[in-house]
C-alpha cells in the first residue's frame, strides 16, 4: 500500500526555482532515501510535507490521518532547557497527552535508544551520538505513520556514525518504521534503504530511481559486491551533477 | 560522554575577592586622604564620619527608605507585568509591534529630569509619581529583551513544533517563552540597577518622604555626610536587589551553567 506520495510537487522562492516536479513514492513499511547534493531542495520536501511551507502546484497524498508525520529536523533541535525526558515527551504533550502518561510510554524505549540513564540530564550534557538517539526517539514516540529523517547522521564524527547507522539498522529490522530518509551520503543510503531517489542540483529533479535488493543486515560486515556496485553507480549519477555547472 | 555538573559557589565566592578589595581599598585611599589633608567635612566627609551618621540617623534613614523601596517594588512590579504582558500581545501580532515599537523608543528619549516635574504635578507628591516614573525607566528594557528573546528562538525547534502539530500557543510557551528567558534577565539586570535611582531622582522632584527628600534635605542645609550617608543606602538596595536577580537566574536558567562549561 503507498504510504505516501508527490505528484509533480514545485516549490519557487521568489524568482529561484528550488524543486522543480518532484515524483516520488513510499510504501508501507518501506524505507525510501533521497539523495543529492547539498542546497538542492531535500529539506524543502520535507518543509511541504509537515505544513511548514504551503504547497506551491502538485499534490502530495499520505495513507490515513492528515497528520501521519514525523520529522527529525537536520539538526537535533533538542530543547537545551529541557532535561532528555521532557524533550523526548514533547511531540506527546503537543498531542495533550499528560506528562506522566507520556514518560510512561516512553520509558520502555530508553534502554533500547542507550539513554536510561540520562533521562535528567540537560542536552548540553550529552554526547553527540546520544543527542542524535534521542532526537530520533522523540521522532518515533510520537506514534506516526511515516518517519521523516533530515541527515539524522550527518554531524556526527565518522566512527560515531557507523555506530549509529548500525545501531539504527538494527532497530528499524526490528520496527520496519515507514521512513524517508534525506541524506547525501551514498554509503548510508545503500545500507539502509530499500529505494533510493536521486536529485539533480537545485531546481530539484529526481534523475535517478534505484531500487536496493541487498539482503539486511547489511552493516557490521564487509559490503557485498551489489552493493559497491550500486554506489559506484550513484557516485557516478552525482558527480555528473555537480561537473554540471551551468 | 558526560559532563559533570561544575560547583559553582565556591568559584563565585573566590571570583568575588577582587571586587571587594578594590572597593576597601578605595575607602582606604579616601580616609588617608580626608585625613592628611585636613580637609573640612563640609567639603568632603570621611567614610568613616558617613558611617557614623549612618548609624546616628538610622531612624530618619530607615523611615525615609521604606517609602523608596515601596516605590521601587511597585514601580517595578508594574513595569514588569505590563512588559510580560505587552511582549505577549506583539508577539502574537506583528503588525501592532511595528506600529507601537516606536513610541515605546520615543518613551525612552524623554529627558527625565524634564519628566519627573511634570509626573509630580500631574499626579501629586503621593506615591503614584514614582512609581510611575520607576515603570517609565525599568520598562523598556525588558520588553525589549522579550521581544528579541522571542525572535531569537532556534527556526529548527519551531519547525519541529509546527511538524507536531503545535498550535501557536503551545510553540510559544514551549519553544519561543523559553528561549527568551536569558534575554529577559539580561534585561531585567539593566532595569534593576535604574529602578532605586528612579525613585529617589522622582522623590528628588517632589515627595513628602523617601532617600531623595533625605538628600534634598542634607543637601540645602550643607550636610555632604548625610547625603553620602544616603547615597551609601541607595547603593546597597540596588546591589541587593541585582543579587537577588542573579539568584533568581541562576535557578530559572540552571540548564544554562551545564552549557557554560562546555
Ligand atoms: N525561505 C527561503 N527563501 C529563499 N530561498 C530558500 C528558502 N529556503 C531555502 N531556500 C533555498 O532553497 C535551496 C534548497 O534548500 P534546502 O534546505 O531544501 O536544501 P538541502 O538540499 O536540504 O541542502 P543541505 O544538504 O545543505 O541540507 C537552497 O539553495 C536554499 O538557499
Ligand atoms: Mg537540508
Amino acid at each position: 500500500m503507498t504510504a505516501l506520495s508527490l505528484n509533480d510537487v514545485s516549490v519557487t522562492f521568489g524568482d529561484i526555482p528550488v524543486l522543480d516536479r518532484i515524483n516520488l513514492h513510499v510504501e508501507q513499511g518501506e524505507f525510501v532515501s533521497i539523495l543529492g547534493p547539498s542546497g538542492a531542495g531535500k529539506s524543502t520536501i520535507f518543509r511541504l510535507l509537515t505544513g511548514t511551507l504551503p504547497l506551491q502546484t502538485g499534490t502530495i497524498s499520505c495513507a490515513g490521518r492528515e497528520n501521519s508525520f514525523a520529522f527529525m529536523p537536520q539538526r537535533d533541535a533538542l530543547m537545551p532547557w529541557r532535561r532528555i525526558i521532557d524533550n523526548l515527551t514533547l511531540g506527546l504533550e503537543v498531542q495533550g497527552i499528560p506528562r506522566k502518561d507520556a514518560r510512561a510510554q516512553v520509558g520502555p524505549l530508553l534502554g533500547e535508544f542507550g539513554l536510561a540513564d540520562f533521562t535528567t540530564h540537560y542536552p548540553a550534557q550529552l554526547s553527540g551520538g546520544m543527542r542524535q538517539r534521542a532526537a530520533l526517539l522523540r521522532t518515533i514516540v510520537q506514534g506516526r505513520s511515516i518517519q521523516l529523517l533530515d541527515e539524522p547522521f550527518g554531524a556526527l564524527d565518522a566512527l560515531t556514525r557507523t555506530q549509529m547507522q548500525t545501531w539504527f539498522e538494527d532497530r528499524w529490522r526490528a520496527a520496519r518504521w515507514t521512513t524517508l530518509l534525506v541524506t547525501h551520503d551514498v554509503r548510508e543510503a545503500v545500507a539502509l534503504s530499500d529505494r533510493i531517489y536521486v536529485l539533480s542540483r537545485r531546481p530539484a529533479r529526481v534523475i535517478a530511481e534505484i531500487n536496493v535488493p541487498i539482503p539486511r543486515p547489511r552493516l557490521g560486515r564487509p559490503p557485498s559486491a551489489q552493493a559497491y556496485e550500486i554506489e559506484a553507480y550513484l557516485l557516478e549519477t552525482l558527480l555528473q551533477q555537480t561537473g554540471e555547472t551551468s | 560522554m558526560q559532563r559533570p555538573v561544575p560547583r559553582q559557589t565556591g568559584e563565585g565566592l573566590v571570583r568575588g575577592i577582587p571586587a571587594v578589595l578594590s572597593v576597601v581599598s578605595a575607602f582606604v585611599i579616601w580616609e588617608i586622604y580626608v585625613r592628611v589633608s585636613g580637609i573640612s567635612p563640609l567639603m568632603l566627609p570621611a567614610p568613616s564620619r558617613v558611617l557614623e551618621q549612618m548609624v546616628q540617623n538610622r531612624v530618619l534613614l530607615w523611615d525615609n527608605t521604606v517609602p523608596t523601596l515601596k516605590a521601587t517594588f511597585a514601580g517595578f512590579a508594574m513595569s514588569l507585568t505590563v512588559a510580560f504582558g505587552l511582549s505577549i500581545i506583539l508577539d502574537f501580532m506583528p503588525r501592532v509591534r511595528r506600529a507601537l515599537f516606536p513610541i515605546f523608543v520615543v518613551s525612552q528619549t524623554l529627558p527625565l529630569v524634564a519628566i519627573a516635574p511634570l509626573v509630580v504635578l500631574w499626579f501629586g507628591f503621593d506615591l503614584t509619581p514614582k512609581v510611575l516614573l520607576v515603570a517609565l525607566v525599568t520598562f523598556f528594557p525588558m520588553l525589549v529583551a522579550l521581544v528579541d528573546g522571542y525572535a531569537s528562538t532556534d527556526p529548527e525547534i519551531e519547525d519541529l513544533m509546527r511538524s507536531m502539530g503545535a498550535t501557536r500557543g503551545q510553540t510559544f510557551r514551549a519553544a519561543r517563552f523559553p528561549s527568551a528567558m536569558p534575554y529577559f534577565f539580561a534585561g531585567l539586570r539593566i532595569s534593576i540597577t535604574y529602578a532605586v535611582v528612579a525613585a529617589i531622582f522622582a522623590e528628588y522632584v517632589g515627595a513628602r518622604a523617601g532617600l531623595g527628600i533625605v538628600i534634598l534635605n542634607a543637601k540645602n542645609s550643607f550636610r555632604p555626610d548625610i547625603v553620602l550617608a544616603a547615597v551609601v543606602i541607595s547603593s546597597l538596595l540596588t546591589l541587593v536587589l541585582f543579587a537577588a536577580t542573579a539568584l533568581l537566574q541562576r535557578t530559572v536558567l540552571r540548564w544554562r551553567d551545564v552549557e557554560g562549561h562546555r
